[in-house]
């Protein structure tokens, strides 16, 4: 995804007029290219006025935000105390296995990012995995194979249309 | 406002209606395709059968368990695991019909009875629903359900014959405590930060001189003026950073019933003197994000926000920061450090938020449940409140009641009721014919409770005696198949990642005790680690800063306090008693069982087992990575582990 400075812009001025703060326009930085580009950093300082030190704390301080482009389809392992006791540290173990990814980790293809997530608060159907924010419970290491097989199977259709 | 209600009421007379929960839990089961197959029918039966029915989609009932759930109401007929093809038969049978469909109702699983309406249903019929009354029959999306049903009576109850200190009095007589964990008297909260902007109220004119004054008078017109300079008083803050792994109430209050927290903030804001309020609100929860704002817009509308509310002269307006994913920001100064926009670290008190808060101004910080009950008390009065519990935690709580139990979900109960009570007549016990080993209350501050205290009373006091703390009311079961040594790394894991690295204490001393539950895990135990773990958890209870580090250490102490035998098995035997530790296990192939269908060998990730088709198979133990999946895709129980 292609970084713009006067997109970036925008989003800060919107912000600063509806008197939000910086991590509100962080926030929305993030959600525009899902990942907080070195440019995004630098405007936000200037625009707000901040020390580029405090804004790069913010930026890591909050698990929301990535210094780091993110794949093109993201996988949420609930680890929500539920969740564990019902199983989940075999289904985060499994895609681990699978995308050869740590949680946090963007495959080479850049197709898959791995996350974890604290507690997604829907704990009667756990373990929960959320795929594009499209949740899946009582999931299984099978179940959790048949996610990945799906969403590949979507993604090259869907570049194969792009191509042709 | 009252003629308001009355016209609202009869506008909107008791119309049947279906009501299918709309929450977060039945939305991943499927509910929104149910909710759209009842209107269509209901589209269609209204032309050929004259049906007049509603379909509601509410907030969520609680019941998450049997998902999607489905009340016909005012019959109150209750339907589990309702899939958009049951919809017809419902629309036929039920509602034309007058007749249940016994294959959709709930069934007792002790005595296998099915019951018909949902307050005979065990896990509804034994709780005292206050603050999730409304829940399964109110449209969140309609503030104008909320009037009709008594909503905002209590506000102006509040401004039209309370003053603000008689607020504070009524809310101390009630005895409400804060909700959020920690359990301090609201209504003393309420007075210090009360006090505190009477103070700056008066310094604020001393400071302004009375030249400025007197043109600020004539401009009284100009709300920008004002506003800015009320701006400048003090705030309130609803606490609705819910970041306890497994409870999930704060969300659904604010999904099912988001008029009531509203409410509940501007009585409040009213009784402090606050001009400024704002909800402070995981990110996670998208629908509740969703719910709230429309919420405020409406409220707004009503002139229930906004200046002058209600003819009273006072001024209230709420906003929504979201919250970015810490843990710690739930702790009110690195709450406070996050709207003001810097990293979520707290900050040494004193002085308190109540003296110096956010923007350094007076700020009441209450959690999401202490606000819902505020129109509760107001309206029916601090003595029919105070009535409900103990004779020092009053009211009721709500727990998400997680984990190995049979029936998942929200539950209020009256303070003072028993655990056993709770898990059991509530929750229906734990499934598969497991046994109990503990209740896990208050997440990763909070401590297990073992079967022998089962029935010790649910307060503030008792629970903190056994080690453990009321916390924000999760509560997570745990059967003979959960290892409390894993169990507690896993805490520890968790608040090791969410500590913020400001002080020491917590820093340094979680990760150390994470080191150490990860190598008693790992098989690799030393004699004196229980030792070591209890005396380093007492030091960074008392050294840390704030709340997540002084708490952090209680699921390891209070897991060695009740199990030490495990940890025993651990570190001397070197054994898993629960067979969760990956490194303490081994898999293994039974020979009589396995009938050589090669499925584990297929599904094996690491290639280690090895055989034949229609032969008994191996599993070699080096290669082996304790993954579970043979275990999990075997049909014959042919897996064992040891």
């Amino acid at each position: 995804m292609r970084v713009h400075i006067d997109e970036i812009n925008d989003i800060i001025r919107r912000e600063m007029q509806n008197d939000g703060s910086p991590i509100s326009a962080l926030e929305n930085i993030q959600a525009r290219y899902r990942y907080l580009p070195p440019e995004a950093l630098i405007l936000v300082s200037a625009r707000f006025g901040m020390p580029l030190s405090q804004v790069y704390s913010a930026a890591t301080f909050y698990p929301v935000f990535s210094l780091k482009p993110k794949g093109k389809h993201s996988l949420h392992v609930c680890m929500g105390t539920a969740c564990h006791v019902r199983g989940s540290p075999q289904i985060l173990d499994r895609l681990q296995t699978k995308l050869g990814v740590k949680p946090g980790g963007t495959t080479r293809d850049r197709l898959f990012t791995l996350e974890t997530v604290n507690c997604l608060g829907a704990c009667a159907l756990g373990p929960i995995v959320v795929a594009d924010g499209e949740y899946s419970g009582q999931m299984t290491a099978q179940k959790a194979d048949g996610l990945l097989k799906k969403i590949t199977r979507t993604a090259t259709k869907d570049t194969q249309v792009v191509r042709s | 406002m009252q003629t308001w209600r009355a016209n609202l009421v009869a506008a909107n007379p008791n119309r049947p209606y279906i009501s299918v929960c709309g929450g977060t839990g039945c939305r991943v089961y499927g509910s929104e395709r149910v909710w759209n197959a009842f209107r269509d029918e209901i589209a269609r039966q209204r032309i050929q059968a004259a049906l007049d029915y509603d379909v509601k989609v509410t907030g969520c009932h609680g019941f998450c368990e049997k998902g999607p759930l489905v009340v016909i109401r005012p019959r109150n007929v209750f339907y589990a695991r309702v899939q958009p093809d049951d919809v017809p038969a419902i629309v036929n049978e039920t509602i034309l019909g007058g007749t249940t469909i016994p294959r959709l109702l709930y069934t007792d699983p002790q005595s296998g009875e099915k019951i018909e309406h949902e307050h005979d249903v065990p896990f509804y019929k034994h709780q005292y629903r206050l603050i999730l009354d409304q829940n399964g029959d109110l449209d969140p999306a309609n503030i104008d359900e909320y009037i009709a049903r008594g909503g905002y009576a209590a506000l102006e109850k509040a401004f039209s014959t309370m003053l603000p200190e008689q607020v504070i009095a009524e809310i101390k007589t009630a005895g409400l405590r804060g909700r959020g964990g920690a359990g301090f008297p609201t209504g003393v909260k309420w007075q210090i930060a009360h006090e505190q902007i009477q103070k700056s109220k008066f310094k604020i004119q001393n400071l302004i001189p009375s030249s400025s004054r007197q043109a600020l008078s004539e401009v009284e017109g100009s709300p920008s003026e004002i506003c800015h300079l009320q701006s400048e008083i003090g705030y309130v803050i609803c606490n609705a950073d819910e970041g306890d792994p497994g409870a999930y109430m704060d969300r659904s209050i604010m999904e099912g019933n988001p008029h009531r927290v509203l409410e509940g903030m501007i009585i409040g804001a009213y009784a402090i003197g606050a001009p400024q309020g704002y909800v402070y609100i995981r990110n996670e929860y998208p629908l509740a994000v969703k719910h709230l704002r429309r919420a405020i817009e409406q409220a707004e509308a009503y002139g229930l926000l906004g200046e002058n509310i209600l003819g009273s002269g006072f001024d209230f307006s709420v906003k929504i920061k979201l919250g970015s994913g810490a843990f710690v920001c739930g702790e009110e100064t690195a709450l406070i450090a996050s709207i003001e926009g810097r990293a979520g670290e707290p900050r040494p008190r004193p002085p308190f938020p109540a003296e110096s808060g956010l923007w350094g101004k007076p700020t009441n910080i209450n959690n999401v449940k202490t606000w819902a009950a505020v129109p509760i008390i107001i309206a029916q009065g601090a003595a029919s409140y105070a009535n409900i519990g103990t004779p020092t935690s009053k009211g009721t709580m709500i727990f998400s009641v997680v984990g190995k139990v049979a029936n998942t979900g929200l539950v209020e109960v009256p303070m003072g009721i028993s655990l056993h009570k709770l898990i059991y007549d509530i929750a229906g016990g734990i499934p598969n014919g497991k046994k109990f080993k503990a209740a896990q209350i208050g997440g990763p501050s909070g401590g297990c409770i073992p079967a022998e205290h089962l029935d010790t009373p649910i307060d503030y006091e008792s629970l903190k005696g056994l080690g453990a703390i009321m916390g924000s009311g999760g509560l997570v079961v745990a059967d003979e198949t959960t290892c409390m040594v894993d169990f507690a790394r896993y805490f520890m894991t968790f608040t090791q990642e969410e500590s913020c690295g400001k002080c020491v204490p917590c820093r340094v001393g979680t990760r150390v005790m994470l080191t150490i539950l990860e190598r008693i895990c790992a098989g690799a135990g030393r004699p004196d680690d229980t030792e070591y773990l209890w005396h380093l958890g007492e030091k960074i209870k008392l050294a840390s800063l704030c709340g997540l580090g002084q708490t952090a250490p209680n699921p390891v102490l209070s897991t060695i306090r009740y199990f030490r035998d495990e940890y025993r098995a651990h570190i001397f035997d070197k054994k898993c008693p629960a067979k969760v530790c990956k490194g303490l296990i081994t898999y293994s192939i039974i020979a009589d069982k396995c009938s050589g269908c090669m499925v584990c060998l297929r599904n094996c990730p690491t290639n280690a087992v090895t055989g034949v088709k229609q032969q008994v198979h191996s599993i070699d133990a080096a290669k082996c990575t304790r993954c579970g999946m043979c275990a999990s895709v075997c049909k014959f129980d042919a897996v064992a582990v040891n």
